[in-house]
């Protein structure tokens, strides 16, 4: 089945993952990854979902998504422009007699070797999920202790348009919780 | 000026034009009730138990359009509310819920009578709130009633600590609700609109299925223009009727699993199928892959959401229904439709849906029929969930707008006496009659005494067949006759009205029903009518659950049917 991104800008509250997992698992909606963090905005979260589904499904995912008061834009970016990237940390088992194969392995991915231990390194790899896909292949033959990935993210390509954005809460911390 | 949260709370209240509030308080709740005889504007309706209260304020906002108001302490008085609140949310209505919750340190201690109201309600309401300071109870209310009666219509919960609604703050009550992102969209899209037009226009064998959103829009003059102006056979779901007057020639009833066999066949023969204000839902499409197999679909909602989500469409609109109407009438060609309409009448005359068997025993759609009779079809009809639902959806002809009050998507036992309450008490000129069925009356039957402490004239009419009848069919049509845990047996009804302060008449004859209902109407106060019905009474016509619209079945001895009459649909009494 394709894959579908989609980007929603939601208020920095926190009820509101939960109100969007509750809606992603009623609705039986499969999402292959979700990454959220702040935005350029301060009180707004910029999510990246990755939806597996057709067509119809991923417009009932969005539509659904756009009626929770808190979530401020919706859009499936699939098939726009856009930059994406993954972040992935692979902890692979390395001795002395594999150790060297394995850096030879990062320097081709342009990846970056962050901790070494006596008998691992941890690999600290961007890109989009081909290339940690890619990489986390090669390594699977030397061992893969741990792995955890970020999910994507993704962001247009080009011009923005600005944002329909709620007043900033009054300097008395109005912060509505949830 | 500072004011404690419970007092802005009043203000704020009163500043949303609320009338009437219906809850039951408790310890968390104590600030907020402590300050209400300060606000004599809001009338309070104490209620006996808190589902009672979502029911009556989801009433009395079908009734009047205003959003309903419901009031719960924390812990159970808040999930007491749970069954009312999602009833509201399916059925799309407008209502404000307040609970109270413990005071602020206490919240995520399971402190004495702590519950995630917030987390609860989260999926059956529009959206929910809970306030951590006082300064914010005013923009908090004013979004909330702004939510709930604005878009799609649907409930808005607010949790209030019993701590904010004693802290102090300012009071300034917002103007506008900050909420940028939340745009309904109103108007429709002109070039869709045209589109709409251009296939109504050419279309041989329009239908139209009109919904509840008709009601909410208030649509009503610009839909009849539509049906006149173009010649289009209109049917509605269970929630949309009312939005059309039912003895209009082109009014062919309700559609659907318990629609007319007619409505049903107008459907599934239609070329065009122009949607108002619905959402398709499987009782009203019944099997949804043979639906309207022959027809292109308008689709004209105010929820995105709900364009495509259960059945394909050519044309959607999104907006308001009135606001479309207004647009789309304007491009609308008078036609005539000779053909199709005279197919319809035909198929109206050899199936006639609604003929009551005559003889001796006392038919529940008889019941109903005469309660139209008698009221003159002017009265508002609100219903608990069954077979007795379905007869006063059937036997009774809506001209009036807005008069059939129903619990439609969660279909909730128990919604009808509250309801008809909240209805009474919105429209207090009105003629209300709650009908009933046993075992729905008994799901909510402690508030009689709301009724009687609260002088809401109401009649009920309990349709007492001795049996959870809808089940009951069910299990006589699809489970070989076992009657699993579906007779019921009931106190007297009678006895227990006189208990609760109310008068009371059991009724087992036909020649003793019409009598009954005048005496009812006659008594000032609420009033309590037992009916004692045919007990294995089922509901026709109906689509096997799994079958098309096509398959409706009818009811067996209906084969002998009466010469044909202008409009057999809804046979006067007197024919029977
Ligand atoms: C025992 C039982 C049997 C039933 N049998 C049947 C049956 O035979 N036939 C049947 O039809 N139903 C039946 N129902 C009811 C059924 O479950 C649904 O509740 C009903 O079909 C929904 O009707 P609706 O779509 O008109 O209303 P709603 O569910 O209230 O939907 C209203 C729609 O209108 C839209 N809307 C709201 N406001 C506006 C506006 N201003 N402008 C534009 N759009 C707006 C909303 O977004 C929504 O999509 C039965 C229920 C029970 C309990
Ligand atoms: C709260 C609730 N519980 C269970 C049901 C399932 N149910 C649907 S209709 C029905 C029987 C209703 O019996 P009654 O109120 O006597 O009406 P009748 O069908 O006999 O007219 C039941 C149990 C329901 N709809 N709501
Ligand atoms: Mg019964």
């Amino acid at each position: 089945m394709p894959k579908h991104t989609i980007i929603a800008l939601v208020e920095d509250k926190p009820g509101v993952l939960n109100h969007m997992a509750s809606l992603f698992r009623r609705r039986g909606f499969n999402i292959e990854s979700i990454a959220v963090g702040r935005s350029e905005v301060p009180h707004l979260s910029r999510m990246t979902l990755v939806v597996n589904g057709g067509n119809t499904m991923v417009e009932q995912v969005r539509k659904q998504l756009d009626k929770v008061v808190d979530v401020v834009k919706v859009s499936d970016i699939t098939s726009d422009k856009v930059i994406t990237r993954e972040l992935a940390l692979i902890k692979v088992k390395a001795t002395s007699s594999t150790r060297s194969e394995v850096m030879q392995i990062v320097d081709i991915f342009r990846a970056n070797i962050v901790d070494v231990a006596a008998d691992s390194v941890t690999v600290e790899v961007t890109g989009d999920e081909n290339k940690i896909d890619s990489l986390l292949n090669l390594l699977r033959g030397f061992g893969i202790r741990e792995l955890t990935r970020t999910g994507r993210i993704a962001l247009t390509r080009g011009e923005t348009k600005p944002l329909p954005v709620k007043k900033p809460p009054k300097a008395k911390g109005q912060k509505p919780t949830k | 000026m500072k004011l404690t949260g419970a007092q802005m709370i009043g203000e704020s209240l009163v500043k949303e034009g609320v009338e009437v509030i219906f809850g039951i308080l408790g310890g968390s709740l104590l600030p907020l009730y402590d300050v209400l005889p300060h606000y004599p504007q809001l009338r309070h309706i104490l209620v006996r138990h808190e589902q009672g209260a979502a029911h009556a304020a989801d009433g009395y906002a079908r009734a009047t359009g205003k959003v309903g108001v419901c009031l719960a302490t924390s812990g159970p008085g808040a999930t007491n509310l749970v069954t009312g609140i999602a009833n509201a949310c399916l059925d799309s209505v407008p209502m404000v819920a307040i609970t109270g919750q413990v005071a602020r340190p206490f919240i995520g201690k399971d402190a004495f009578q702590e519950v995630d109201i917030t987390g609860i309600t989260m999926p059956i309401t529009k959206h929910n709130y809970l306030v951590m300071d006082a300064a914010s109870v005013p923009e908090t209310i004013k979004e909330a009633f702004h939510l709930a009666r604005t878009g799609r219509p649907g409930p808005v919960l607010i949790d209030l600590p019993r701590d904010v609604q004693i802290d102090q703050a300012e009071f300034n009550y917002p103007s506008k609700p900050n909420l940028p992102s939340y745009k309904p969209i109103l108007k429709g899209h002109p070039a869709q609109i045209k589109k709409a037009a251009k296939l109504i226009n050419e279309a041989k064998k329009p239908v139209i299925i009109a919904g509840r959103g008709v009601i909410i829009s208030a649509a009503f003059a610009e839909l009849k223009e539509l049906v006149e102006q173009a010649q289009i056979p209109l049917v509605t779901t269970l929630l949309g009727i009312s939005c059309f007057p039912e003895s209009h020639v082109l009014s062919y009833g309700m559609l659907g699993m318990h629609g007319m066999a007619y409505a049903n066949m107008a459907v599934d023969a239609a070329d065009l199928i122009i949607a108002i204000g619905m959402r398709f839902d499987d009782r009203a499409t019944a099997k949804v892959s043979d639906f309207a197999p022959h027809a292109h679909v308008i689709h004209i909602d105010i929820d995105p959401a709900e364009i495509g989500k259960n059945v394909r469409v050519d044309v959607p609109i999104v907006g308001d229904v009135k606001a479309v109407l207004k647009e789309l009438n304007k491009l609308i060609v008078a036609a005539k439709r000779i053909d199709w309409i005279r197919q319809l009448d035909d198929w109206r005359r050899e199936h006639p849906s609604l003929v009551i068997r005559p003889g001796e025993s006392l038919l529940p759609q008889y019941v109903i029929r005469q309660i139209y009779e008698v009221t003159n079809g002017e009265a508002t009809i609100v219903t608990g969930v069954g077979q007795h639902q379905m007869w006063a959806a059937q036997h009774y002809w809506y001209d009036k707008p807005n008069t059939f009050i129903s619990s439609g998507g969660l279909g909730t036992m128990g919604f009808g006496l509250p309801a008809a309450i909240g209805a009474k008490v919105g429209c207090p000129n009105d003629t209300v009659w709650c009908i009933d069925g046993d075992g729905s009356l008994q799901m909510t039957i402690q508030e009689l005494a709301t009724a009687v402490q609260e002088k809401v004239a109401v009649k009920i009419a309990v349709l007492h067949n001795n049996y959870l009848g809808m089940v009951r069919q069910w299990q006589e049509m699809f489970y070989g006759k076992r009657y699993v845990a579906t007779p019921l047996s009931s106190p007297d009804f009678v006895k227990v009205a006189e208990a609760y302060g109310l008068p009371g008449l059991r009724v087992e004859r036909r020649e003793e029903v019409a009598p009954a209902i005048q005496q009812a109407m006659a008594e000032p106060g609420p009033f309590l009518i037992d009916f004692i019905v045919e007990p294995e009474e089922n509901v026709y016509p109906m689509v096997p659950p799994g079958a098309s619209l096509a398959e409706v079945l009818e009811e067996p001895e209906k084969k002998t049917k009466p010469k044909a009459v202008k409009d057999s649909a809804k046979l006067p009494v007197s024919n029977i």
